[in-house]
């Protein structure tokens, strides 16, 4: 399954956007945490986990879903917010923790919820998989249509929600796909160290399920293969597995010193940087010029810049707005 | 005519009830929907789900793998998706293997969106021992749910209260925890109270969550307790009226929101507090029950209040170590009597 030229641009220009935006959030973060750093101080506080390199997974995955389709995301989340369409402005509102913001402050980066696009993420690894299965049983009792989308990271495949969700998404064939974002890393704790399998689609055929592996952080081939296993579910064929070799560019959150990576990893992982690759790809192919693409660079940068201002000039909620929203 | 005269005669256990419940809004709401352990062709493992599989069919009462993490949070996905199930959970002991789905995600999800995803579930399950199940199957943690933001909860001490508690909990558009007591249910095995088993209507009601009820009214002490716990406090009402003293009992009904009211109300008008608790005495229902009534300056106490409860130990397994350590009328009435020693200087 190959990218139309406009799926291929939506990929790239969805890359941008949301590495635009981490860039923009790295920096805002810092502010008020230097020279000593206190996660509770500046506009952002809090744990910050950034997507930057991670981008394949959410783009090639999410070319092939509409707004009607369910996304749960993990606690790395932003990546995946921006290809499902969440409304920008109330996503950053909300990542400053703004009146304005998906849940006016209440959540922050790890809980952002946008019901009009179905997007919800959770801090907690592995759990939003449950939550996807059951999103999938919905549509099906229901005889709407849609498919549900998990995003894992590879630390997740080890958790028992992994496990049992899988079971019952394929006992009851539910139009689901499990996505593994495999960034090599568990906080600190690299992959072959936590994990019994070098790859986790592997773990698919113990739930008698597909599974399906992209090498090399690679955008057309999560869009191939993403697309492969949304159909198979969208056709009632039930649930598929997919694992994607990706890169965590950044730490696990703000403030990592990264010294248990090797020495080296991220020269070369950012010398393999998924954006300027894919932007050579849709140049040589022609799908893209330098014009066509500074402009593009541009639309989204001044996009981002209007969500930041926007959230920049939000108001916060009263305190005793802390009190609300607990019950429906 | 006919009809209610045999609605109000007609006596339910708290499982048929709360099936009878389950059964009718399902008729009502294609949204609604069962899942769980060994609910369906069974009819649940302690009845209560008896009679809809073979009415609804496998789709809408969906037997689950062994596996409640994964259920319970597709519960959670099914119920922000605009579905309603009632999903259970077998003996609440087993929350250990799917606490994050219910704390983190049913009870959260509402405040972390801001209120725009609503999670319509009813989690039902099982709570309390006196059958010798030892310790992981005994619990009744109605403090451990009620202390945790973001679900309503529930537990019923007889039957009425089960089907109307079922269907406002069902109907609520957020989730609420049904905690069913086993010794209430009606299964002979299980040593059924027989208190529990009471006149239900056939029509659908509701019992608002969230209010409490004077099941007996008295004027010497206050006896508040929660499903079985109710029927301790009204067998000891009965003992300690022959020794002349008039007891009244309030059953909670509902842990959350808590009816501090009625609470505060009898305790205003007898002066005395006794809290019957089968859960741990500790950190608990029984201190939240007595904080409650601390706290408010209208209750001018005449005895420091007293809590029966379970002591802060596993549940043991031999009936004579378990039987020793559960709430029982007798332990109420002492209670009641080494009340009645203390003298704060006032007319009692």
């Amino acid at each position: 399954m190959q990218p139309t030229t406009e799926q291929r641009l939506w990929m790239y220009r969805h890359m941008v956007l949301s590495r635009y935006l981490e860039e923009r959030i790295e920096e805002l973060y810092m502010e008020g945490k230097t020279p000593v750093f206190n996660m509770a101080k500046g506009p952002i506080p809090g744990e910050m986990h950034l997507s930057n390199g991670q981008e394949p997974c959410a783009v090639g995955v999410c070319a092939h879903l509409t707004p009607d389709d369910i996304v749960t995301a993990t606690h790395r989340p932003h990546h995946i917010a921006v290809a499902k369409g969440v409304d920008l402005d109330a996503m950053v509102a909300e990542i400053f923790g703004k009146a304005t913001g998906l849940s006016g402050g209440r959540g922050g980066h790890m809980h952002l919820f946008d019901a009009a696009v179905n997007f919800s993420c959770s801090g907690i690894i592995g759990e939003g998989l449950g939550p996807a299965v059951g999103a999938a049983l919905s549509r099906k009792m229901q005889g709407k249509p849609g498919v549900a989308v998990a995003f894992l990271g590879d630390g997740a495949a080890n958790q028992g929600a992994f496990h049992e969700s899988l079971n019952l998404a394929a006992v009851w064939r539910l139009p689901v796909v499990f996505v593994i974002e495999d960034n090599g890393w568990g906080i600190s704790v690299p992959k072959q160290a936590s994990t019994a399998v070098p790859r986790n689609d592997r773990r698919a055929s113990g739930y008698d399920i597909p599974g399906m592996h992209v090498a090399d952080n690679d955008v057309e081939g999560v869009f191939a293969m993403a697309g492969e296993a949304i159909a198979r579910a969208r056709e009632g064929q039930g649930p598929s597995l997919i694992e994607i070799e990706t890169s965590r560019l950044a730490g696990h959150f703000m403030g990592d010193g990264e010294e248990y990576r090797p020495k080296g990893e991220k020269e070369r992982l950012e010398q393999r940087d998924p954006i300027p690759r894919y932007r050579q790809q849709l140049l040589d192919i022609g799908a893209l010029d330098e014009t066509s693409d500074a402009e593009l660079v541009e639309r989204a940068q001044t996009r981002i810049e209007a969500a930041i201002r926007f959230a920049q000039q939000s108001e916060f909620l009263p305190p005793e707005a802390a009190l609300e929203e607990v019950f429906a | 005519m006919t009809t209610t005269s045999k609605s109000t005669s007609r006596k339910l256990t708290i499982a048929r009830a709360m099936a009878e419940a389950m059964a009718q809004e399902m008729r009502l709401d294609p949204r609604v929907f069962v899942m769980g352990e060994d609910v369906g062709p069974l009819g649940g493992v302690f009845g209560n789900t008896r009679g809809l599989f073979e009415e609804f069919g496998a789709e809408r009462v969906r037997d689950t793998p062994i596996s409640e993490t994964a259920f319970i949070g597709a519960a959670v996905g099914a119920a922000s998706d605009g579905m309603r199930p009632i999903v259970e959970l077998m003996f609440v002991d087993f929350f250990g293997v799917c606490m994050d789905a219910i704390y983190n995600l049913m009870a959260k999800n509402t405040y972390f969106s801001g209120g725009k995803v609503k999670v319509p579930l009813v989690l039902m399950t099982s709570t309390g021992g006196g059958y010798s199940d030892a310790g992981q199957h005994s619990q009744c943690l109605y403090g451990t749910f009620a202390h945790l933001p973001g679900m309503k909860v529930v537990a019923p001490s007889n039957a009425y209260d089960a089907k109307g508690l079922m269907t406002a909990a069902i109907r609520d558009d957020n989730p609420v925890v049904f905690m069913y007591h086993k010794s209430l249910q009606g299964m002979g095995w299980l040593g059924t109270e027989k208190g529990a088993t009471v006149p239900v209507p056939e029509e659908s009601y509701t019992v608002e969550i969230g209010k409490a009820a004077v099941v007996r009214e008295g004027h010497d002490v206050t006896l508040a307790s929660l499903a079985a716990g109710v029927h301790h406090c009204l067998r000891a009402a009965k003992i300690l009226e022959e020794g002349g003293f008039s007891a009244e009992v309030v059953d909670l009904r509902s842990l959350v929101p808590l009816d501090r009211e009625t609470l505060r109300e009898s305790v205003a008008k007898t002066g005395r507090l006794i809290v019957v608790d089968e859960d741990y005495h500790s950190y608990g229902v029984s201190g939240e029950i007595i904080a409650s009534v601390a706290e408010y300056s209208g209750c001018r106490l005449k005895a420091a209040p007293q809590r029966v409860a379970y002591p802060d130990i596993p549940i043991p397994f031999a009936p004579t170590m378990e039987q020793w350590a559960l709430p029982n009328a007798d332990k109420v009435v002492a209670a009641f009597h080494e009340m009645m020693k203390e003298n704060r200087g006032e007319n009692s």
